[in-house]
């Protein structure tokens, strides 16, 4: 009734009935061309710029960026910023890439793969794509990359590859839709930074609801 | 929320005078606008963005039923339910029936102006449903039982010393005056409320008719705890928020973090389609979409239908100095500055909201931020016809525009008028060319002199000129 009454409204204001064929087919054409906006100036760099850019505009936005040769580096560098903020465990994504790292070496952590619950420290999960013109990470949700770790807990690594930092946004869905054959996740995360509140005064405070860091190990490859 | 827009004379005089509120709005005028503009700086492409995201809105709404349907069939693919409330109480009413049908018993709610503009915490409230606000700002807001005075910054009207009192009063631990104090104490009281939440509410952003995803942008994270950590996820939002496709979203979001707080992009940018797939570990096993129209789809074809391309980014009320002066809660119900003032109208009536179009320099300051382009100045003078046009106006402006219109459609009188009037003033004024007091027009002497008219009026100006 009310879905009836809504698109009868807007049909006298457009002064016309329903659309005709050749109009909703005009419409889902323009849907399913994908045709870019304006994609600004620098978000088109080289490759090797972007990485420089992305780093940039993720430190400006306040997150920990550590460049790490070897993808075998994550396990320690967790151990030693985590043992630094006195946390002695670690959740984390159950991904391939995750699954394949070597804990033995950091026996001191204790490391669980599992959804995120209140009153965890920290969290590792893998990004599907850096995007250089925000420093924004994308991450996306699935059997392997339960979406609570990117927000529950305190303190959240993300493991973000060379290869996939990209320039515009507008390449990271492209990506996204040849991995996915077009059907979204259920969720899709952009993250810039760790969370942060200027509700009070205007003034800015890190650390709102979401994670107080963000720490990105971004792995040359 | 009850409506005060008739009352905002009464109310604005108040808030001049009002010193804490006029210390909190300094900080919005020293803060918002200065962002902005290092952004917009930042990206020398921006007026383009802003032309393109105008035609591109333009376009949507000349086709909004076809990319409503299109949304609402992918929401449906996906798994998700679409429900269409023409009315605020057909919406309360079907969301009170989703939480009923979940036996819930209190939900979390991240920020929504369009819950505001149904007055939905209420509503759940006489229904035995508790809503908790988790934004920050809505939290101390709903503490006090306060509303918000902003779209972005809901607490904007508060200072530091009210946020330390009432946390004191609710949270019953030690007084502090340290924000960072007080926000991890309210990080600490949410943190189970949101495990044990049975609904989340969140509203959006934007809706992307080509994967039936909703789109919400928060820098807090709490929408995303909010919709993430319930067995039910409903997103409250209205049907002009319709976009094509991600790209299509992309270049709106673009433009939304630099407008409003002056950030080159929101921390958390979310996007939900549908429920939890199989093999997932979390999210919300339920996803529906509440698509409110109140009122909006009878814009369409108006001379308000450009009020519809607004992504509610707050550059308006930000940038204008009547916002500026009086706060948000002078405007007396849910939108304020220019956006609500020419929304507001449309929604609860311009015989309760004729002030508000009329509450405004016409500076055009609104116009010239908007990321879409809206003619703000223009709508508000299209309500002031309508206001007019219905005899609605008090009899003083009835009479001064009709005296007015009865000269100016008579330009020899109206240059004998002016001609003298110039005279008379510049008399008045003396030596010192300024006017200490005039007759009936105390509203501005008390406050400023009224420096006289420099010279000759514009027409014996343009007469010796045509000479010359």
């Amino acid at each position: 009734m009310s879905k009836a009454e809504i698109l009868g409204n807007i049909r006298h204001g457009l002064k016309r009935g329903e659309a005709s064929q050749e109009q909703k087919q005009a419409v889902i054409n323009r849907i399913n061309a994908h045709t870019r906006n304006l994609v600004p100036q620098r978000a088109q760099l080289p490759h090797e710029e972007q990485v420089a850019l992305f780093i940039a505009m993720a430190t400006e936005a306040a997150a920990e960026v550590y460049q790490l040769e070897s993808i075998n580096e994550v396990p320690q560098i967790c151990a030693n910023w985590l043992k630094e903020h006195n946390i002695s465990s670690l959740v984390t994504a159950s991904d391939a890439s995750i699954l394949a790292l070597d804990w033995n070496s950091v026996s001191d952590l204790s490391c669980e793969q599992r959804v995120a619950q209140v009153g965890d420290a920290a969290s590792l999960t893998s990004s599907f794509a850096g995007i250089a013109e925000t420093g924004t990470l994308m991450l996306h949700s699935g059997k392997d990359s339960p979406t609570t770790l990117n927000f529950l807990p305190d303190n959240h690594f993300v493991i973000l590859k060379r290869s996939d930092i990209v320039g515009p946004y507008e390449d990271a869905w492209q990506r996204l839709r040849d991995k996915t054959q077009g059907d979204l996740p259920r969720t899709v995360n952009m993250i810039t930074g760790p969370s942060r509140s200027a509700d009070i005064e205007q003034k800015l405070q890190m650390g709102a609801h979401g994670p107080k860091d963000l720490i990105i190990l971004l792995i040359n490859d | 929320m009850e409506i005060h827009s008739p009352e905002f004379k009464e109310k604005s005089r108040i808030a001049l005078h009002d010193v804490n509120l006029q210390k909190a709005l300094s900080n919005l005028k020293a803060g918002f606008p200065v962002k902005r503009s290092t952004a917009v700086a930042r990206m020398p492409e921006f007026e383009q963005l802003r032309d393109e995201a105008t035609a591109l809105k333009n376009h949507i709404l000349e086709n909004l039923d076809i990319y409503l349907e299109q949304f609402e069939a992918n929401v449906i693919k996906n798994g998700g339910h679409v429900h269409w409330c023409r009315t605020p109480d057909d919406a309360c009413k079907k969301i009170l029936e989703i939480c009923k049908d979940v036996d819930s018993k209190t939900v979390t709610k991240g920020k929504s102006m369009v819950s505001e503009e149904i007055n939905l915490n209420d509503y759940l409230q006489k229904n035995g449903v508790e809503p908790i606000e988790t934004d920050l700002g809505e939290y101390i807001l709903q503490l006090r039982g306060d509303h918000p005075s902003h779209i972005i910054a809901p607490a904007i009207h508060l200072n530091l010393e009210d946020v330390s009192e009432i946390f004191h009063e609710k949270h019953k631990r030690p007084k502090s005056s340290d924000p960072a104090v007080l926000m991890q104490e309210a990080r600490e009281m949410l943190r189970e409320k949101f495990a044990g939440a049975d609904v989340g509410i969140t509203g959006a952003n934007f809706l992307v008719a080509e994967t039936g995803s909703t789109i919400i942008v928060t820098n807090e994270g709490n929408g995303d705890l909010t919709q993430t950590l319930p067995k039910t996820h409903i997103v409250v939002t209205s049907i002009e928020k319709v976009v094509p496709t991600l790209e299509d979203m992309t270049l709106f979001l673009r433009l939304l973090a630099r407008s409003a707080t002056g950030q080159e992009f929101t921390v958390y940018n979310t996007l939900s389609t549908g429920p939890r797939r199989t093999g997932d570990q979390d999210g919300p096993e339920n996803f529906h979409v509440v698509l409110v129209d109140n009122g909006r789809s009878e814009m369409v074809g108006t001379e308000f239908q450009e009020m519809l391309r607004c992504i509610r980014c707050s550059a308006c009320m930000n940038h204008c100095p009547v916002y500026g002066a009086v706060g948000g809660h002078s405007y007396g119900w849910v939108y304020p500055g220019p956006m609500g003032s020419v929304l507001t109208p449309q929604m609860i009536g311009i015989e309760q909201a004729g002030l508000l179009p009329n509450a405004s320099t016409f500076c055009g300051k609104c116009e010239s931020v908007c990321p879409v382009r809206i003619p703000l100045p223009k709508l508000m003078r299209h309500w002031r016809e309508d206001e007019f046009s219905k005899h609605l106006s008090p009899k003083a402006v009835r009479w001064g525009i009709g005296g007015w219109a009865f000269f100016a459609k008579r330009p020899g009188l109206y240059r004998l008028l002016s001609t003298s009037s110039n005279l008379f003033l510049r008399v008045m004024a003396g030596k010192k060319g300024r006017i200490k007091k005039i007759p009936m027009a105390g509203g501005w002497t008390d406050w400023r002199d009224m420096p006289a008219p420099s010279g000759k009026t514009f027409m014996s100006q343009y007469k010796s000129r045509k000479q010359s």
